[in-house]
């Protein structure tokens, strides 16, 4: 029997053990990663960029005990970049190979054999149990892709012409994200449990950090989740996310830095803002970022 | 797993009722959903509140704009913070204001149900269509208006194309070598003909907001129907959002196949209808939300407004100069444009004039079909 995705007694069981890898959710994110696990449906996040979307496929396969399998989306995959490729110069070799010798329509059946078959993604996923399938920011693939996606996530099957249907022995833990840049079409979404990721409110943001930045000092993580959580009401172009926050820390604890002030917090806000806009906004408003 | 105990509602009965207040208001819980939210429940406990909150939530809404509403409606089906009927179609503040559009705000004393069969049905003879055409569409008779919004239908701009990263069969460029060893096992490893393939085009997104202030109303239900011929024709390429003293997402209520219906759903979804206009303002929120994410990206954006702006002009500047470099191209419909004496001199529009690509006229029926042409150009 092969190994299993490990079960969790309750959401808050799950939370537990997403606490104790380095990852603090919240309940509604623990309930829903819970049903996913429960219902075998895919989770479908969407979110503010670097709320930790990403990083909740990553630990949820640390605790199943399970492989990540991530695959990017980006516009114009399609089923040869994320199901399955035939390893074309394989198969020329082998024909080459068997020369007239052997039995034609013998040697045309063994061209499509599994050994000649590339697994992308998506049939790793469904080959390797137990796995956890990151479907990584789907709204940067277009429309089409998502038509391949239904029968894997409805059936955890992949149906290859030549070869028949690979069907997953175990159905992998799915996880889609979504920044929102269109509207994913609406048939995916209901096969999916939907969840929105907001930003963490302020004392859980700083025990995010002090998990993910232990070397800084408790103090420093206090200021620099503050001075975010200002930035994020400042009307930027790009409110800085979590991933932010954390960069931050740790930028200012590489410099040695314990406690931040106008001339740190200046030289090293690169790591929170991203735009030469906000730079130059931020900047004049220092100080008031700081105070209070 | 829990059992259904004789002291307590059925769950699925209540859950049923629970997902139809929820459509009611707007959120996508359909049939197929609710069967979800029912698996869902019997993995939690069902009598902590809190559990059967997210456990609904996660199954019955779709999209960020569901959860403001779910969570009002929870509370009152659920909690009874709200008086509500068994059955009920939503909050009661809420319950669907179906505004009346067709005819504008000073056409509120008719019946809606009336204007479905306008009392003198127009013949249409070639020379009237013509004469409509002309016609500012601020100033139509109700028969007249009928005939605008059959002939508006028509229009249905398409929108210019772009080559995508996906290819087709064909061309005379790029070698395909999927297909063409394919083709070389056929013929048992001898080198066959070259297949090639082209890059594939599709039509770019396109990206209408619209000016739903008070002094745009004479015009808002004419463009409204013009948003829905747009968003009929390419649904997954078309977004629709009003503008006016907050931001609207519309699309989803254009998407509808009949006119009446889909603008009936789209007025009750804008809650600043013929109210102030601060533009700067519901532009910024457009493009924090939803343009820098993508939506405004490589697209063509139209923006549908007088320009009479009662915030900060200064801010409708920065705001359209960070739309004109997301966007592919940046057209402004001035319903005034078309009339004599016209000077783009109000603060708003001469803020947001270097930003403009097109500038063009929205007032009559043939100045909608140059803003199609605009479109399908740019």
């Amino acid at each position: 029997m092969s190994p299993s995705l490990r079960e969790f007694a309750s959401p808050a069981d799950l939370g537990d053990a997403l606490d104790a890898a380095g990852y603090l959710s919240d309940r509604g994110l623990a309930t829903a990663a819970f049903l996913a696990l429960r219902m075998q449906r895919p989770l479908f996040l969407e979110g503010d960029p670097g709320v930790g979307k990403t990083a909740l496929a990553q630990t949820l396969a640390t605790i199943t005990g399970a492989e990540l399998v991530r695959l990017q989306c980006y516009e114009g995959i399609d089923a040869s970049q994320a199901l399955y490729d035939w390893d074309f110069p394989r198969q020329v070799l082998h024909l080459r190979a068997a020369g007239d010798a052997t039995d034609r329509t013998e040697l045309e059946h063994s061209l499509y054999d599994r050994r000649f078959l590339i697994a992308r993604p998506i049939l790793q996923a469904l080959e390797r149990a137990p796995a956890v399938l990151l479907i990584d920011e789907i709204d940067r693939a277009d429309d089409e892709f998502e038509a391949f996606l239904l029968e894997v996530l409805a059936d955890h099957a992949v149906t290859i012409t030549e070869l028949g249907t690979i069907r997953a022995t175990e159905p992998p833990l799915v996880v889609i994200t979504s920044n929102r840049t269109r509207e994913v079409h609406d048939a995916l979404k209901r096969r999916c449990l939907y969840h929105w990721v907001n930003h963490p409110e302020f004392a859980r943001e700083v025990a995010i950090v002090r998990r993910r930045v232990p070397e800084a000092a408790q103090g420093l993580a206090e200021q620099v989740a503050a001075a975010v959580a200002r930035l994020r009401t400042a009307n930027l172009l790009k409110p800085p996310g979590v991933a932010e926050t954390i960069d931050w820390t740790r930028a200012l604890h590489l410099l040695g830095v314990t406690r931040l002030d106008a001339e740190t917090a200046e030289a090293t806000l690169g790591a929170a803002v991203k735009y030469r806009e906000d730079l130059v906004r931020v900047q004049r408003e220092l100080a008031e970022l700081l105070g209070g | 797993m829990a059992d259904v105990r004789n002291d307590l509602p059925d769950p699925v009965v209540t859950l049923t009722g629970f997902a139809r207040a929820l459509r009611a208001n707007g959120v996508a819980a359909d049939p197929s959903r609710l069967a979800t939210a029912v698996d869902a429940l019997r993995h939690v406990d069902p009598l902590d509140a809190e559990q059967v909150y997210w456990a609904g939530r996660v199954t019955l809404c779709a999209e960020p704009d569901d959860l403001p509403r779910y969570d009002a409606v929870f509370d009152a089906w659920f909690r009874g913070r709200l008086p509500m009927p068994p059955g009920g179609s939503g909050r009661p503040g809420t319950t669907l204001r179906v505004r009346p559009l067709a005819g504008g705000p000073e056409d509120e004393s008719t019946d809606p149900d009336e204007r479905d069969e306008p009392d003198e049905p127009l013949r249409t003879a070639a020379s009237a269509a013509e004469v409509l055409r002309h016609r500012d569409l601020a100033l139509l008779s109700d028969a007249e208006r009928a005939e605008v919004n059959a002939l508006i239908a028509l229009l249905a701009p398409r929108v210019a194309r772009r080559r995508t990263r996906r290819t087709r069969p064909g061309g005379r460029d790029a070698v395909d070598v999927q297909r063409t060893v394919r083709r070389l096992l056929r013929t048992g490893g001898e080198p066959a003909e070259l297949l090639r393939r082209a890059p594939r085009v599709k039509p770019r997104r396109l990206v209408l907001l619209l000016d739903v202030s008070g002094s745009m109303s004479p015009y808002a239900d004419v463009l409204l129907r013009f948003a829905h011929a747009a968003v009929r024709v390419g649904p997954a390429s078309t977004e629709a959002f009003t503008l006016g003293t907050r931001l609207t997402r519309i699309t989803r209520a254009l998407r509808q196949r009949d006119p009446d219906q889909a603008l009936a759903t789209a007025g009750a979804a804008i809650p600043d209808w013929s109210g102030g206009t601060r533009l700067g303002d519901s532009l910024q929120a457009f493009l924090d939300l939803w343009g820098q994410r993508g939506t405004a990206r490589r697209a063509v954006v139209v923006l549908v407004s007088d320009g009479w702006e009662r915030g900060d002009a200064a801010l409708l500047g920065e705001q359209m100069a960070r739309l004109a470099r997301l966007a592919h191209a940046v057209v402004w419909v001035n319903p005034h444009r078309g009339k004599e004496g016209f000077a783009p001199v109000t603060a708003g529009m001469r803020a947001a004039l270097p930003h403009v690509d097109e500038l063009v006229a929205g007032h009559t029926l043939a100045a909608l079909h140059d803003l199609a042409e605009v479109i399908a150009h740019a």
